[in-house]
Parts: C-alpha cells; structure tokens; sequence
C-alpha cells in the first residue's frame, strides 16, 4: 500500500501531511515528531473545556468535509451540562468522486487523527467516539485499527488517559459502499446498524444524533488540523491562510494533470500554483474546465480558474464552492456532455430514494443527458434539465439533491453552445475525448 | 454456521458498540460473513439475525442496501472497477474495456467458468491511484493500465488453479 515517491510530495507549506514517507505512521514515529504533545499539554495543565474551543474558534477552522462550517462554532453547541452520553464521529466516508486525501490521513499519519479527536472529545465532554471509515480503503482501515490498538496500549485511549481523570474510548467502524453515508445523518442512522437514509433536520446532531444522544460529527481532515492549532494557538493557524480561511488545506488534484496528487497548501495560494505543483496540465495541453471542490460543485472555466485563490471565500466568489477539495480538471480534449454524463448516473445510481424529486430527478437528469450525448437530444432538453435542476435543488431531505442539480446548471451555463452543437449536430464538438 | 474464527471477530466487533446497541455491528458482521460464505444467502442472513437479535427483514434492509454485499452467488474473483468522472478522466474508461474485452463480459456478468464478476464501482475515494480495480473488496489494486490488468488476471488464474 506504499505509493511511489512523488504521490508523499504534499508541498513544503504542509502541516498535517509534514514528514511523511510512507512508512513513518506509527506511534513512535508520530511522538518523534510532536504527536500528542497538544494532548498532554491540555491534559496536565487542565485547560478548560471552553478554553480549547475558544482556541478552535480563533483558528478560523472550517469543516473539510464539504460544508466549510465554523469548526469551534459546532463545538460550542454541544450541550455542556447533559447529563448522559455523548458522542463523538469522524467522518472517514470520503467518496466525494476526485477526493483521496482523508484515505492518505489515515494510512500514512493515523495518529493525527487520533490525537485531534481526543482533544475534541474533551473539549465537548464525549467518552465515546467512532471513525467510520470508506469502505473500499481496507489496508486503510486495517491500518486505523492498529494505530487504535497502538494508542490504547500507550494509555492515549481507554479510561483515565495518562492519569488525567479524563476517558475516551474510540473506535473503527467500516462502511460498506454507499456514498450517502457520507451525509452525517445517514452516516448516524449506518453506525446505528441501518440503511443510511438521511434524517429530517432540526432536529440537528448536536442536540438527536448517534443513539439519539447528542453527536458532534467532523471530518478526518477538520480533527487533523486540530493538535497544531492547540500546539501553536489559533491565531498562527489562522495566519497560515486568510481571515475566515484559516490554515493549510489538502487538495486531491485529478484530472489532465502530469501528477495527480494531494497537496496541502495555504489557504489562499493561487490555484495556478496548485496546479504546478501537480506539474501543470498533460504535454501540450490547456485547461478546458475545473471542477474546484468534488463532483457535486459547480464546473467553471479554465481561464476563471487561472485567475482565482484556492480557499473558500475567493472560489464562491468565482461561482464555485471548496466543497472537499477535489480539483478536477478537464483540458481542450474533453466532451462536457459526456463527462456531465458520467457524473448525473452517479447522482441517479446513489440517490436513496427517500424524496420523490431527487429519487425522480435524478433519473430524468440522466436520461436527458444520455439522449443528447447519443445524438437523440431534442431542441428544449437544455430547458428541460435546467427545470428538473430547479425542481430538486432545495426541496430533498439532504443535500445529494442539490449536488446533483449543480453540475447540470453549471456545466450548461457554461458550455450551453457545446450541449447545443450536439443536439443540433447529433455528435460532438470536442471529437478527440479519449 | 459460521467458523468459530468468524463468531470471534463478529464479537470484537460488537465489543465496539454500547451493550444495548448490538446491531451496529451488522455491517462488519455480513462481512465478515461474506468473506467466508463468498455471497450472503438468506440462511447466512438469517444467522447473522439471530446472533444479533435482530429481525431477519433489517438484516435483509442492510445487506441490499450497501454496495458490496454480494446479495448473489457471484464468481470466485469479484473485479471492481472505478469509472467515475475523475477515474474515467485518468484512463479508467480504457482499462474498463480491456476488462471486459479479456473477461468476454459485461458489468454484472460472471464469466461461464466462474472465475470472475465484473462489476462498476463508483468512487473508491482512491482517485489519485486511477485505473483502480478492487478485488473481492478488499485488495485494492491501483494504476491498473492494460498491461498491468493482464498480469493481475494470470495472477488470479494461478492463484486459483493451486
Ligand atoms: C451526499 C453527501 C455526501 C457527503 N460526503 C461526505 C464525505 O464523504 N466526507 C465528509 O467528511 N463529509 C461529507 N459530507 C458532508 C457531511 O454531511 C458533513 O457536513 C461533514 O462530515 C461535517 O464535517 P466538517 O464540518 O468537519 O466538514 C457529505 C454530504 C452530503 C450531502
Ligand atoms: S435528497 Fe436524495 S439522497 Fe438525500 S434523502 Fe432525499 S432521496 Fe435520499
Ligand atoms: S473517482 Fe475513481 S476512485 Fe474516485
């Protein structure tokens, strides 16, 4: 499970990801680099609770798995006072298509995680915690479960962590293949031993989640930031990037590119030098469209691309989103249609079905774009997909509905004249797809 | 049923959860299942049922709703193959024709000896490896170009033969 050289060259700006080669993710190797310093220091110095998320708060952290919300502001509304169990989820389920980077987390740095969701679980008053982990990645998961086994023997888990008084018992969960259980409340209900079907919100985890006890859920790569922000304090972290943008960000490049990769930067770096890092598109070759944040975000230009920030305010405002921080790229060879195609069966294959217009829409997404990628198209279908778009985006339990509306938006709004040629030409613009 | 073996990683696993909440468990338990049974026929579900205390029906609910639960006999070597966008744009699509052109299948097919069951996977969370090909769920095997599938495929074949 060890990958070539270049794939372990995250940038010299990484702090998660800082040292790794792809054998030193062990214990010893974590503690030889820092590791659980942050832990012990909170521990031994009875740091209060509210202190470690005030910390959190400054850091100007922002969720990683998609949403980019506040961190320590999700913190905070656990409630302190409750009385009985309370939970603690990492949420390992990456399948957002183009992002790998929590799978890279956990195989080659698992005791960051570890350490980063200790410091949560006192900071929120959690004893228990699970990491429910992709399915697919099982070296990965086999490889949590020894780092876990690893923790536990040194006393960094179990009952009365290194003398503290303080307990927190964390454990390996496995999906088994459905992108839906990345959506917390349906990834809840499969830790519950169900099918994961999203749950109505209110009410929120913080206050019905695992077991209908109070839940906080985060991704790998949020609790992974978390024990150099208390090493260094929130105010270096959030000095790393930009206000409102703290701290470094992994980027999973894939696509057109010589190296596709994970690269943890600053919050704010140009993507044009992201995309040297990944060592710039195939020979010859220019950037078409990009994709700046997994497949559920809205497609934009090359040349708009070029000329924004990769951190969460500069992409909105270019008309995108950060999401997970999949950077998809697409250079002049590719058909829009027919990667637009790829992604609306997806949509359709992992919709589960709870809400008529997403498990109906997205259907009809797909079937339109299948007639017009196979010369059927009918003058009206570009309308067409727009109106179904509209008719899920807001109106599901979850937000899969919305992740399957914005692609078909944004890559019509964007690439109309190429959707146009093959409805009126019956083939396609860009022969040369390969 | 099941192997003494497989009971005693079913119950490290139910050791993970609180004791009133035994059914977490049940998605590491069909697999656990699976990797012994090779598919999850009604009486393997209906063990893992009884041994969780569980109504066969929300057994039956998981195993059809997750992916790689093989709810049917399948080959001995189940191939998955990743073709979504960011795969496909790395030369998943190729590797996935060469699949099926080697094998003489189709996805959802198993070859009439069978050795093998092709099927189309979505994303692995593995995209930066692309082609990336799973075998029987567990092995992943990546930068699976055409020459490096053929030497997969006689891997198998020999394995089998043993
Ligand atoms: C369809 C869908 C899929 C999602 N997949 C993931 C995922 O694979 N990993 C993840 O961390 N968050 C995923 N999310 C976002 C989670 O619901 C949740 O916002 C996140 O785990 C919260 O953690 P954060 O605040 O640290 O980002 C998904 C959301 C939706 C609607
Ligand atoms: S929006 Fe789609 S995936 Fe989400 S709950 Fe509704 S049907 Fe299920
Ligand atoms: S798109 Fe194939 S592994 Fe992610």
């Amino acid at each position: 499970m060890n990958a070539p050289a270049e794939f372990l060259d995250y940038g010299a700006d990484a702090i998660i990801m800082a040292g790794l080669n792809g054998r030193n993710w062990a214990l010893d190797d974590y503690v030889a680099r820092g590791g659980y310093e942050a832990l012990k220091k909170i521990l031994a110095g009875k740091i209060p609770p509210a202190t470690v998320i005030a910390e959190v708060k400054k850091s100007a952290l922002r969720g990683r798995g998609g949403a980019g919300f506040p961190t320590g502001l999700k913190w905070s509304f656990m409630p302190q006072q409750y009385a009985g169990e309370k939970y603690l989820v990492c949420n390992s389920d990456e399948g957002e298509p183009g992002t790998f980077k929590d799978r890279d987390i956990m195989r080659y740095n698992p005791h960051i995680l570890i350490e980063g969701m200790a410091i949560a679980a006192y900071a929120m008053g959690c004893k228990r915690g699970y990491n429910y982990i992709h399915g697919e990645i099982w070296d990965t998961y086999e490889r949590c479960e020894q780092a876990l086994g690893q923790a536990y023997s040194a006393g960094l888990l179990g009952d009365n962590i290194l003398g503290s008084g303080f307990s927190f018992h964390l454990y390996n969960h496995h999906g088994y293949g459905a992108y839906i259980c990345g959506e917390e409340t349906a990834l809840l209900e499969s830790l519950e031993g169900k099918k994961g079907l999203p749950r109505f919100k209110p009410p929120f985890p913080a206050s019905f989640g695992l077991y209908g006890k109070p839940t906080t859920i985060n991704n790998t790569e949020t609790f992974a930031a978390v024990p150099w922000i208390i090493r260094h304090g929130g105010e270096a972290f959030l000095a790393l990037g930009r206000p409102n943008n703290g701290g470094t960000k992994i980027f999973s490049v894939t696509g057109d590119v010589a190296r596709p990769g994970n690269y943890e930067i600053k919050l704010g770096t140009p993507f044009a030098q992201l995309l040297d890092m990944a060592g710039g598109m195939r020979a010859g070759r220019k950037l078409k469209a990009c994709i700046p944040g997994g497949s559920s975000m809205p497609v934009l230009p090359g040349e708009v691309m070029l000329s924004t920030d990769m951190d969460y305010d500069s992409i909105a405002k270019a008309g995108s989103m950060l999401g997970s921080g999949a950077v998809i790229l697409m250079d002049d060879t590719r058909c829009m249609v027919r990667s637009l195609l790829r992604l609306s069966y997806f949509y359709f294959e992992e919709s589960c079905g709870q809400c008529t217009p997403c498990r109906e829409g997205t259907g009809w997404l797909w079937r339109v774009v299948d007639r017009i990628e196979h010369g059927k198209g009918r003058n009206g279908d570009l309308d067409l997909l727009l109106s179904v778009s509209d008719n899920i985006a807001g109106r599901t339990i979850c937000a899969l509905g919305d992740a399957a509306a914005l692609p078909v938006k944004s890559f019509i709004k964007h690439f109309r004249d190429e959707f146009q040629y093959h409805i009126d030409h019956k083939q396609c613009l860009v022969p040369a797809y390969v | 049923m099941l192997s003494a073996d497989a009971l005693k990683r079913i119950d490290r696993e139910i050791a993970k959860y609180p004791p009133d909440q035994k059914r977490s468990a049940v998605m590491a338990a069909l697999a656990i299942a699976q990797d012994e049974m090779s598919w999850l026929s009604t009486e393997t579900m209906d063990f893992v049922a009884t041994y969780l205390d569980m109504p066969p029906i929300a057994v039956y609910e998981v195993a059809t709703f997750y992916e790689m639960y093989n709810t049917e006999p399948i080959g001995r070597y189940k191939l998955t193959i990743c073709t979504n966008l960011p795969c496909a744009l790395q030369s998943a699509s190729e590797a996935a024709e060469h699949l099926k052109r080697k094998l003489g299948i189709g996805f959802g097919e198993t070859t009439p000896d069978r050795m093998f069951t092709l099927k189309q996977g979505e994303c692995f969370g593995a995209c930066g490896d692309a082609p990336v090909v799973l075998v029987n769920n567990k092995r992943m095997c990546s930068w699976m170009r055409p020459e490096a599938i053929d030497r997969l495929l006689v891997e198998l074949a020999a394995e089998a033969g043993q």
